[in-house]
């Protein structure tokens, strides 16, 4: 691999690189102007809608400099957030990936009846309001709540404490992993697999070695979605949390804290973190597209 | 379902593929655990009202003024998304230019900015002393705190799920397709609304869905940007908070109730339609 | 099945580690309104070192801000709040009525109907006043535009409405039909309503909407330091409502966890004269008359009226205009 002369002819199949193919072949590429308007085009409206709020989250958490910024991040209360924030995320996103790749399989390797009722009740936490996703916590685990007496009599802390805001986290971010996965898993059908077990594979050495490699990039933008959405949400958590300052309080309850106090620049350089997010999206893939990239341009053939 | 018609395949859950029982029990226990079971509260609560009690909630002029915007404004919102969407995700995905790998990166914020920051962020940009706003105001175009502001944040918050959908889709899509295509006369606008659209329609229809449910329920950027004039500006989630303040725990889960039911009819016909269309855009 | 344990033994095994640090120090929780944060952030040391002097006992106490009712709600949900701390006694009510966790006779606890300050709503214009705005007659002037926060939502916004509805009743004899044409021209002026008061200023302040804020008087001087100390001026109405900021003690609360004495002692200390001054140093009005008089260029003379004597009570008030389909939704409603 390392000398990029390879005599691609003894290679079976021939192993040709794609990029410099489509820029040669006009057939199946658009001309060059088409090409540049498109871009024009997407990036235009990707600055006005993402760009410029991101630039101007950066702006307003520098306003006073990089000193104020980062006495604000390592300010106590604002690093309990970031700690409350890492953990509901720890907690969240494993157990829906779990779920999310178990729904994909068996939605996308099986056909049975109900099934688009299935994929539209998995869809559910999306369509449902954070501010009811929060609600339904506090109807059956509040004070009043279906559960709320025996909960409260039993001693254990669920709503306006750490586990309340896990179980809302996990509720909010439920769908993104299995809803990456279906409709990629869909546009790949059975095929493969079908193949390997005819050649003898058991089932989980089939996902391990066939499925998995297909839907690697699809589990990552699931992986990476979930766990910036995990850490983002706003309106479900804060109708469970009780924000208890430097206890119940994650970033994006902090981030209301400090703006309600004027402390504007203060609470954007909570949010610039979350912000970065995005940015570590950008490193992990890269790093995978560094690290695996002969895989990836295999894994197209497949 | 009408699937099992298609030849070459076996497509019964006893198919040789292992594992369906235990995915599904999983993905079920797990459903209800977390989804259904809680959610039914919902229902369970805003029945104390009884069907006249519901009715009177919904039917009062300022909860179906809300209604109307809030899932108006995500169709919009959605519609944007679902153009501009896949444009972004064939850029990233078939283009090679400057900056992409930022861009690609930046895809991911609105997820990952709590909405309420999205929602201050987009206010500044849009109101009327805003980077973004200054240039509007002398035009006569109002956005921030109008129904506008409203499509804004939506489709603010709404376009990552069309390109992450799509996208991986066009990054697996076959290329030998196109090319064949080309190689039997097609030319590059029949390619692609006859063998790339069709590959990708089903994923762009599941981005469309979550996008617009996403779109309905969203408060925290809106509220920001919103106005809440009621009748004019005030979206439904703002509603159920009204009520939640006075108290009326009922006359809330009755327009959350409302809005719940709408939302999960609309993402079954969308489902169905998307599965009808894999079916019929004859994937191999 | 085996999932739910698994939560259970998450959820309780969170709930020990939230109990174990309970143990070691006594703690409060006061669960109090949004614009307060600053007054408890100079209170609560002071209390501390006072008991801490007092007793030898080390304490903790924790603060939860957010909207008063949606505090109250949280309170009634469930949050292991010690302390209640309102700026109207409608809140109060609903933690005795609605979550049975206080006594219905909680005001006569603590003296002043257990209101130990007192705020009031006044106006914010833009420097050097351009629109000539001196009384609650110019807010309903065409051209003039009023940012107000909801009154559904806030009781920043609540306390503003009825400021208006009581001026507009009493300038015209005490007819409630030219009351309501006045507050229904008014808001025909709100170009936004914002869900809380600070909301509303940031709205005001920041993005440059409208010609005149509605306030509480404490959050004035704030927002001359934190947004523009020569941006804005005040103007005081001639008539303008008393907004009492009562405090209560969660009894089931408090006597489940044992913090009841402390919970006592820590309401008592908001009127001595310590406590008073530290309101007053935070612009919200002490009613120890002493240190009220001692603060006298911070606090300007006013004509106030009092909610339960104008409107008959805050819980006929409330179910009269702020209720579903009360007076407010029908202003916007158009009937």
């Amino acid at each position: 691999m390392s000398n990029p002369a390879t005599d691609y002819s003894l290679q079976d199949p021939p192993k040709i690189p794609f990029e410099p193919l489509i820029e040669r072949n006009s057939s199946i590429s658009e001309p060059t102007w088409v090409r540049w308007s498109l871009i024009f085009v997407a990036i235009l409206f990707l600055a006005l809608f993402l760009l410029l709020p991101l630039i101007s989250v950066f702006t307003e958490a520098l306003r006073n400099g990089l000193g104020p910024y980062f006495a604000a991040i390592v300010e106590p209360d604002a690093l309990s957030s970031i700690k409350l924030t890492l953990i509901a995320a720890a907690i969240a996103v494993p157990l829906n990936l779990a779920l999310g790749v178990s729904a994909a399989w068996c939605i996308t390797k099986f056909e049975f009846r109900g099934k688009s009722l299935l994929i539209s009740l998995i869809d559910l936490p999306f369509s449902v309001s954070p501010v009811v996703a929060g609600l339904i916590y506090v109807l059956i685990f509040g004070r009043q709540g279906y559960l709320g007496p025996w909960v409260m009599d039993h001693d254990i802390k669920i709503l306006f404490a750490v586990p309340g805001i896990v179980l809302a986290t996990i509720f909010v971010t439920f769908p993104f992993i299995a809803r990456e996965l279906i409709p990629l898993m869909q546009e790949q059908g059975t095929d493969s697999e079908q193949a390997a077990l005819s050649l003898g594979a058991n089932g989980w050495q089939t996902f391990w070695h066939v499925t998995l490699p297909n839907i690697k990039w699809g589990l990552l933008y699931g992986v990476l979605l979930c766990n910036a959405r995990a850490m983002g949400e706003f309106g479900a958590v804060s109708v469970v949390s009780g924000h208890i300052r430097g206890e119940t309080n994650t970033m994006p309850l902090q981030i209301e804290i400090l703006y309600n106090e004027y402390s504007f620049s203060a609470a954007f350089a909570v949010a610039s973190l979350l912000a970065g997010l995005a940015l570590v999206t950008l490193g992990v893939k890269s790093f995978l597209e560094w690290r695996y990239g002969d895989e990836l341009a295999a894994g197209r053939k497949h | 379902m009408s699937t099992a018609s298609k030849p070459g395949r076996r497509k019964s859950p006893r198919s040789a593929i292992p594992g369906f029982g235990i995915n599904l029990g999983f993905t079920l226990t797990y459903l209800s655990l977390i989804v259904l079971i809680p959610l039914a509260g919902v229902f369970i609560k805003s029945a104390g009202l009884g069907w006249d009690g519901i009715w009177h909630v919904v039917s009062s002029p300022r909860v179906l003024a809300a209604l109307q915007l809030s899932f108006g404004a995500a169709l919009i919102a959605a519609l944007i998304n679902a153009v501009f969407g896949p444009l972004v995700a064939w850029v990233f995905v078939r283009y090679q230019f400057p900056g992409k790998r930022f861009f690609d990166a930046v895809i991911d914020l609105p997820f990952a900015l709590p909405t309420a920051v999205a929602g201050i962020a987009l206010t500044s940009l849009y109101s009327p002393n805003g980077w973004i706003g200054q240039f509007l105001e002398p035009l006569g175009i109002k956005v921030a705190f109008t129904p506008i502001g409203v499509i804004i944040a939506m489709t603010f918050i709404g376009l990552p799920f069309v390109v992450r959908t799509v996208q991986p889709v066009l990054e697996e899509a076959e290329k030998e397709l196109e090319e064949a295509a080309a190689t039997l006369g097609a030319n590059r606008w029949q390619t692609i609304s006859q063998v790339i659209l069709p590959t990708v329609f089903p994923a762009l229809l599941t981005g469309f869905a979550l996008a617009f449910a996403r779109a309905v329920g969203e408060y925290g950027s809106i509220i920001f940007i919103a106005g809440n004039l009621p009748m004019v500006s005030e979206i439904a989630p703002l509603l159920i908070i009204i009520k939640l303040e006075e108290f009326d725990y009922a006359g809330a889960t009755a327009i959350a109730a409302t809005m719940l039911t709408i939302s999960f009819v609309l993402l079954l016909l969308i489902n169905s339609l998307q599965a009808w269309s894999r079916n019929r855009g004859g994937r191999k | 099945m085996k999932k739910n344990k698994v939560l259970l033994t998450l959820a309780v095994a969170f709930g020990l580690v939230a109990g174990a640090a309970q143990a070691a120090t006594p703690e409060l929780l006061n669960a109090s309104y949004d614009v307060a944060r600053n007054f408890y952030k100079d209170f609560n040391p002071v209390f501390i070192a006072d008991w801490k002097q007092k007793t030898g006992q080390d304490i903790r106490i924790n603060q939860s801000h957010g909207g008063s009712t949606k505090q109250a709600r949280a309170v009634i949900d469930g949050l292991e709040a010690d302390i209640y701390s309102s700026n109207n006694p409608l809140d109060v009510n609903a933690i005795s009525e609605k979550g049975r966790l206080l006594s219905a006779d909680w005001a006569k606890k603590f003296p002043n109907n257990s209101s130990p300050s007192w705020s009031t709503i006044l106006f914010v214009v833009r420097k050097g006043n351009p629109k000539g705005i001196k009384d609650w007659g110019d807010l309903a002037r065409s051209g003039v535009s009023v940012v107000v926060p909801n009154p559904k939502t806030s009781g920043n916004g609540r306390y503003s409405y009825l400021a208006a509805w009581e001026w507009a009743k009493r300038k015209n004899g005490g007819d409630e039909k030219a009351a309501r044409t006045f507050v229904t021209s008014l808001f025909k002026n709100v170009p936004v309503l914002d869900t809380g008061g600070r909301g509303a200023t940031t709205t005001f302040a920041q993005r440059d909407i409208g010609d005149v804020l509605l306030t509480f008087e404490n959050e004035v001087r704030l927002i001359k330091d934190e947004l523009g100390p020569d941006k804005f001026d005040v103007v005081i109405p001639s008539l303008t409502v008393r907004a009492d900021n009562p405090i209560a003690i969660v009894d089931k609360v408090a006597s489940k966890k044992g913090t009841t004495k402390i919970a006592q002692a820590y309401i008592n200390f908001h009127y001595s004269d310590k406590g008073q001054e530290i309101f007053a140093n935070n612009d919200i009005r002490p009613i120890n008359p002493a240190i009220l008089k001692k603060y006298a260029s911070r606090f300007p003379e006013l004509n106030v009226f009092d909610v339960d004597q104008a409107f008959g009570s805050w819980n006929k008030a409330q179910s009269t205009h702020f209720a579903d389909g009360g007076t407010f939704d029908q202003i916007f409603q158009g009937k």
